[in-house]
């Protein structure tokens, strides 16, 4: 029984989503309470970055609820981190890093001037990602690693208490992956929600405290120890699970 | 030399084409900033075409042809943002169409008429001799009103510029601000009919902010130095018409694209000399370290 949190963090609850004729999420029950990292496992097409689009409010869903900290999406826009990926950014614009990050605060909001906290909270989330030294350069001059980097301070200068990442170790060198693994356990030892898709089994594990296995609605959804079930994969994906796959979930040495 | 400097200075006509060309050159890239980081030239394109039938309604009908030219761009810059909503055709593709199309209307418009007269092919091709007071009090209250709008929304059009779909996520209304922006192009677009006249205000509005996206990183340098280029081309280009009695508005064009191509040639990063000589350096950097 979940008391005093229902209203913090993220709850779905029979979230349905059309696209056209298609249902592309089908009864979707997931929750992420503050401090807990969940990673979102699934093929291609099988509705990842539709239930994250959902949760930033950008399209409607045929029934269900969506809850960020008790409000419905629109209302806590201000809260939510939102880290897409790569490809979704204009990277040619000419802006620095630090413009960038500082545009994340205050190129979404109508009236206030650019004051301290603006400042301190772009300074801060610029840090965060290791990147200080950096911060003058264009973005349109930087690695992959360093893309994902401004990406996830664009979010983090926002102070959110929900972080929603897309695909974010797809195609980041090592030390960003490192150093995303420890910055998020570190948001999430300060409370943070984080809500993460992945291809990335093995970083999910390293990361997520908990992984939800979807297609289409949640097949399995636990610790990753626990979803060493083959069949659970053969729900999830239409294969069984590989021996090199349920090596990474810790699942021992049985055949199935 | 000096005399060769002032003398357009004496006459009057030559004192309005001088503010004229200025403002709407201007003005034109402070708008056109946004345009060409959007990648979005081609509207421009077709909003100057589309002014077109509006100025030939106006012509016909006897009404004010920079209104009635207005009007027609901002309606089609309108259903060319609609219409690209649906996301199964992709936007040049809409474009395209009312570029046509709009066209084609003018052209059917002033065919009902009698003969061309002077008025309406100084809409074509400009008109920045034949200038009025009134002309130069209305070009400069509306690009002052324009640079403001960009001004205020800078921040918002930086934010759809860097990422729409965040920006739609953090709550700002992406569709308005795209309809703002085509609205703006068109008056920007409309104000500058007179200095280089419809067929070549698209220069006006990419090729300056263009040049300056070749020699800097920055928003602000950028949109500043811009409007450098477009100020000073617009001058000399009016220096060489005076003196050499030559189109003006075609010569303004002119000198903003060799401003252009000089850029890309010589561009401190970015130009192609720079490349070209950064490649030959790695190319013997390789040779000399190859073991012998």
């Amino acid at each position: 029984m979940r008391t005093d949190d229902d209203r913090a963090g993220l709850n779905i609850e029979g979230l349905t989503v059309a696209l056209g004729a298609h249902h592309v999420l089908e009864s979707v029950d997931l929750a992420v309470e503050p401090g807990e990292t969940v990673g979102l496992i699934g093929p291609n097409g099988a509705g990842k970055t539709t239930l994250l689009r959902a949760v930033l409010g950008l399209i409607r869903s045929e029934s269900g609820t969506v809850r960020v900290g008790g409000d419905r999406p629109e209302a806590a826009r201000s809260r939510i981190g939102y880290v897409p990926q790569k490809h979704e950014f204009a990277w040619d614009f000419p802006i620095t890093i630090a413009g960038a990050v500082l545009n994340a605060r205050t190129g979404t909001r109508w009236f206030g001037r650019v004051g301290r906290d603006d400042r301190d909270a772009t300074e801060t989330a610029i840090e965060r990602v290791g990147l200080t030294e950096l911060r003058r350069r264009p973005v349109g001059e930087l690695s992959g690693g360093q893309r994902q980097r401004v990406l996830v301070a664009r979010a983090l200068a926002r102070r959110p208490s929900l972080m929603l990442l897309d695909e974010p170790f797809t195609g980041v060198d090592v030390p960003t992956q490192e150093l995303l693994t420890e910055l998020l356990t570190g948001l999430a030892a300060e409370g943070t929600a984080i809500l993460m898709t992945t291809h990335d089994l093995a970083q999910a594990r390293a990361t997520c405290t908990r992984i939800c296995l979807l297609n289409k609605t949640v097949v399995a959804d636990g610790p990753p120890g626990e979803l060493a079930d083959p069949d659970l994969w053969l729900r999830a994906f239409g294969v069984a699970a590989s021996g090199e796959l349920r090596t990474l979930l810790g699942a021992g040495e049985e055949t199935p | 030399m000096i005399e060769w400097l002032t003398e357009p200075w004496t006459h009057v006509f030559m004192q309005r084409a001088f503010a004229v060309a200025v403002i709407s050159a201007v003005v034109c890239v402070v708008v056109g900033s946004f345009v060409v980081l959007r990648g979005m030239a081609f509207i421009g394109d077709a909003v100057a075409h589309a002014v077109f039938p509006g100025v030939a309604i106006g012509f016909v009908l006897h009404i004010n042809m920079s209104l009635s030219g207005a009007a027609a761009g901002i309606a089609t810059a309108l259903a060319i943002v609609l219409i690209s909503q649906t996301r199964r055709l992709k936007e040049d593709t809409v474009i395209g169409i009312f570029w046509a199309a709009s066209f084609g209307l003018g052209i059917v418009i002033v065919s009902t008429q009698a003969a061309y007269t002077g008025d309406l092919t100084s809409f074509l091709f400009g008109q920045i001799l034949a200038l009025d007071d009134g002309d130069v009090i209305t070009v400069a209250l509306i690009g002052a009103a324009l640079v403001t709008a960009i001004a205020l929304l800078r921040r918002q059009l930086t934010a759809v510029s860097l990422d729409r779909e965040a920006a739609r996520a953090a709550g700002l209304p992406v569709l308005a601000l795209d309809i703002a922006l085509y609205v703006m192009v068109t008056v920007a677009i409309v104000i500058s009919l007179q200095a280089v006249g419809n067929v070549l205000v698209l220069a006006l509005l990419i090729t300056p902010a263009a040049t300056a996206r070749m020699l800097t990183d920055r928003l602000g340098a950028m949109t500043l130095l811009g409007a450098a280029i477009a100020a000073a081309g617009a001058i000399a280009g009016l220096y060489l018409s005076f003196h050499y009695n030559l189109a003006a508005g075609g010569l303004i064009v002119l000198v903003l694209t060799a401003v252009f191509l000089i850029a890309w040639l010589l561009a401190p990063r970015h130009g192609v000399l720079r490349r070209v000589k950064r490649r030959t350096t790695a190319a013997s950097n390789r040779t000399s370290n190859a073991p012998g």
